[in-house]
């Protein structure tokens, strides 16, 4: 099977966020990057995939400048076979991200399942799977935990609200983003990652994908960090007091209840 | 004037308070609200939507939308908003509209403002503002070039405008040409909790760590079941198997900004504050007085939250009973 997975790199979760002087962004000095959480979960399957089908490639695609080799790295070390860096600017948004990906994908011989984490833990939006799946007319599965896989389809587990799950069934090829709980990302061997710094990584540039920044569709701008917080009120006394007298603050002062 | 196309929700035969917001919203300054409206059996929903502002409910009563799915919602929506001269589409950033408005984009070749906590719409000029790292700060958004714009809107952002019963709206019963589909929903396995989703509730009563163990956390549901709020959990909680992963208030979890979080026995990790600090009511319960969770409530109690949440549902049962 031709497996892919696309990751994103993002700031290490424990990251202090500040912003760029001109506030068109996040400082990005002395921060840790990492490959996007949801991510791990979508490699691990793809690398399980290719286990119990002999055979297979699991190739790893990666948008962004050109730190994000590092993420693409590391998903070599985990036993990626092969990675490809598409190469754009930093501020791209989804859409401009799903069409590079898809572009991408479409010069592949054949792609069966592409694999996304569910979103990215830097802007959130959880749009990019759903985005280069709609663009490729795939079919797309968000949120998964569990998949079945057999010749012609697939059949998935889908995380859903209020502990409600579905299953959908999909024709391949098809786009899954995988949800936490999917499976138990596994860490590189030291040999690996050595092995993995060696590796090839194919790079394209935005004309070799027929892409520009005319096609981004929104821009993020004017950040902000959250307004710092008045100091609280403590409620002082034991247990019953101070329950008391919370709840009488919550309901008179705070009119939240 | 703006021509505003709200994909609202329904869960068990009730629309969702999200919807109601988004109507609200859409039916301001001299903006126009139209609902759009799928499922089965649904149709009698419609006159409730109409309270809230919708001048006219496009719905599509089918066996093809029994269950949810991205596919097939995508292409009604992009139908309905087409045929009819949508300029504005929004939806609730719920688990349904996150998952389906990307197609919508995708389709309509168009840019889409996820998860948006502050919107306002004057003539065609969409203004939004969302959370970015998970609430560690926040951007505008602005759409770049022509079309319609589309937005999806956390729930409790906007607020709940007062239902107008004496309102009315023109139902239009729309037929999808919905093709081939090439995903099918088999079923929809029902969760046995009750309680409201995280990012929905009201109220959202927290556990961390300090819980001890999965069945501590019944005085969490216990309480949280007298106030009708969702129960969730920091990251060092799920992670020690004392909650499933859909309860994880965070960066790696569910951000939520409910009218009240009551976090108990939660240390206040950078990534759980992130998912958490636009609540507008913030209480934290910990034994530690330099917890980090304390710069960001409003209120804390120093205290076992052993001791305090039982006490703590009493009092809630008496203001209830009161």
């Amino acid at each position: 099977m031709n497996i892919y997975v696309c990751i994103k790199q993002v700031p290490d979760t424990e990251t202090k966020i500040k912003l760029s002087p001109d506030s068109t962004g996040i400082d990005t000095t002395g921060i840790k990057w990492i490959v996007s959480p949801y991510d791990e979960f979508a490699i691990e399957e793809a690398l399980r995939l290719k286990e119990k089908n002999a055979g297979s490639l699991v190739t790893v695609i990666a948008a962004g400048p050109a730190r994000v080799v590092e993420a693409l790295r590391t998903a070599l070390a985990m036993g990626a076979d092969n990675a490809i860096h598409v190469e754009i600017a930093e501020t791209a948004d989804n859409f401009f991200t799903a069409k590079s990906l898809a572009a991408a994908l479409k010069k592949e011989a054949k792609v069966d399942i592409v694999y996304f984490g569910k979103e990215a833990i830097d802007d959130g939006a959880g749009q990019t799977a759903q985005l280069t799946a709609a663009l490729m007319d795939l079919p797309c599965v968000t949120v998964a935990l569990n998949v079945e896989y057999s010749a012609d389809k697939i059949k998935a587990k889908r995380e859903v609200e209020g502990g409600a799950f579905e299953m959908i069934e999909a024709t391949l090829p098809v786009v899954i983003a995988a949800q936490k709980g999917m499976n138990e990302p596994r860490y590189a061997s030291l040999p690996n990652i050595m092995k993995a710094k060696k590796k090839e990584v194919k790079a394209y540039k935005e004309s070799d994908l027929g892409v520009s920044s005319a096609d981004q569709k929104i821009k993020l701008k004017n950040f902000q960090l959250p307004p710092p917080k008045q100091p609280g009120k403590k409620v002082e006394g034991d247990a019953a007091t101070a329950a008391k007298a919370l709840v009488q603050l919550l309901h008179t002062e705070a009119k939240v209840i | 004037m703006s021509k505003i196309f709200v994909v609202v929700e329904h869960r068990d035969g009730k629309l969702k308070k999200v919807s109601f917001e988004l109507l609200g919203l859409a039916s301001q300054g001299g903006n126009e609200a139209y609902a759009i409206l799928l499922g089965e059996g649904v149709t009698g929903l419609a006159g409730e939507l109409a309270h809230y502002g919708a001048k006219k409910v496009f719905v599509s009563d089918s066996p093809t939308f029994k269950y949810y799915s991205a596919e097939a919602y995508s292409k009604a929506v992009v139908q309905i908003a087409t045929q009819n001269g949508a300029e504005v589409i929004l939806t609730g950033h719920t688990p349904t509209g996150k998952d389906f408005m990307p197609h919508v984009a995708a389709k309509l070749n168009v840019g889409l403002a996820s998860d948006c906590t502050q919107i306002s719409i004057s003539g065609t000029t969409v203004t939004a503002r969302r959370p970015v790292y998970a609430g560690k700060a926040t951007a505008e958004v602005e759409f770049l070039g022509s079309g319609v714009r589309l937005a999806t809107v956390r729930a409790n952002s906007i607020g709940i405008p007062k239902p107008d019963t004496s309102k009315t709206a023109e139902t239009s019963a729309v037929t999808i040409d919905i093709g081939q589909l090439k995903t099918k929903v088999l079923e929809v396995v029902r969760g046995a909790v009750g309680r409201p989703d995280v990012t929905e509730a009201a109220i959202v009563i927290s556990g961390g760590r300090s819980l001890k163990s999965a069945e501590n956390f019944k005085i969490l549901e216990d309480c949280a079941d007298v106030l009708g709020a969702g129960v969730g959990a920091s990251r060092a909680a799920v992670d020690a198997g004392f909650r499933p992963h859909r309860d994880q208030v965070g960066q790696t979890g569910k951000t939520v900004s409910p009218a009240l979080y009551i976090a108990c026995g939660i240390s206040g990790a950078i990534q759980h504050l992130a998912g958490m600090r636009t609540s507008k009511t913030i209480v934290a319960i910990n034994t530690d007085p330099q917890a980090p969770i304390f710069q960001v409530a409003d209120y804390g109690i120093v205290g076992d939250l052993f001791a305090v949440v039982p006490e703590l549902m009493k009092e809630f049962k008496n203001l209830k009973e009161h």
